[in-house]
């Protein structure tokens, strides 16, 4: 059973750079994606949370947070996601520029759903995209529990 | 420092034809694996606890968990996996025939790193094995400690 709803996807990032990429790399890699952003940890809190201007956001199928972010930090806001009941079966995916030993363990040990590492390269940068969706949003059964609360 | 070890992938699986498939399908990815099976939940706790006949076994970098298996199923599996501080950053993926949206759920909530449904034909089982093995073992970056704390 294909599902019904699009596929929606929470980017947590600070870069714009970053985020207009991910934006094209999803346009081309598959059209049913609708990609929210949030700039910062705060912002990703309220949109998961539904506070404030985020009162209609949609629940996201897979969430994508980087590490390093302004306000609250990427590992801060993975920890809140996974010791929420209502949040933690949200599949994680930590994509970030971060190769460090100690970053790749602490994400697994809160709970991270997976690690990736963001190449600095614009080709290996779409290459992961497509692996992401081709993977996670083609392959992977995700959790289809749409209320939150 | 840890320059590129043969990874270990703990499948847990009752089906022998299924185990055969799966180590079939690594060899045709072209990967070379350490792959261990073991075909119900105790041996999988015993060979993670490193207990008994498997007292020098190889803590793996990826766990394939089935879900219905003898004596103590997937799921208890899952969650003796994911509550044990020494255990609990292996990517453990669960690789299960069942589609229902309650196993799906459960497994998340037990924080299985992601759900695969076994495709009942062999061409779509080879092509699933070659996929999750080319994201976890290739895309993704797994957690670098290796000893068992």
């Amino acid at each position: 059973m294909k599902p019904i709803f699009p596929t929606t996807l929470l980017l947590v990032e600070d870069s714009p750079g970053d985020v207009r990429l991910t934006q094209e790399a999803f346009r081309d890699a598959n059209q049913d994606v609708h990609l929210h952003v949030a700039w910062d940890g705060t912002e990703a809190m309220a949109f998961l949370n539904r506070q404030g201007a985020n009162l209609n956001a949609p629940r996201p199928d897979l969430i994508l947070l980087d590490l390093n972010l302004p306000k609250m930090d990427g590992r801060e806001v993975l920890a809140r996601i996974k010791e929420d009941e209502n949040l933690k079966t949200i599949p994680t995916v930590i994509l970030t520029t971060s190769e460090a030993e100690a970053d790749i363990d602490q994400s697994y040990r809160l709970k991270a759903n997976c690690y990736l590492n963001k190449p600095v390269e614009l080709e290996s940068f779409e290459a992961l995209v497509k692996s992401i969706n081709d993977f996670w949003l083609t392959k992977v059964k995700l959790p289809q529990q749409r209320q939150v609360g | 420092m840890n320059g590129e070890h043969v990874k270990t992938i703990l499948l847990v699986e009752d089906n022998a034809g299924d185990v055969r498939l799966t180590q079939e399908a690594f060899r045709d990815a072209n990967k070379t694996v350490d792959l261990r099976a073991v075909s119900d939940g105790v041996a999988a706790i015993a060979f993670l606890k490193r207990e008994g006949i498997y007292v020098d076994a190889p803590r793996p970098d990826l766990i394939l968990l089935d879900l219905n298996l003898p004596k103590m199923g997937g799921h208890e599996v899952l969650a003796f996996i994911k509550n044990d501080d020494g255990l609990k950053m292996i990517p453990t993926v669960v690789l299960s025939c069942s589609d229902a949206e309650a196993d799906i759920v459960k497994s998340y909530q037990l924080q299985a790193n992601c759900y695969l449904t076994k495709p009942g034909l062999l061409d779509a089982f080879e092509t699933l094995v070659k996929s999750m093995s080319d994201f976890w073992l290739t895309t993704a970056e797994l957690p670098r400690q290796r000893q068992i704390a």
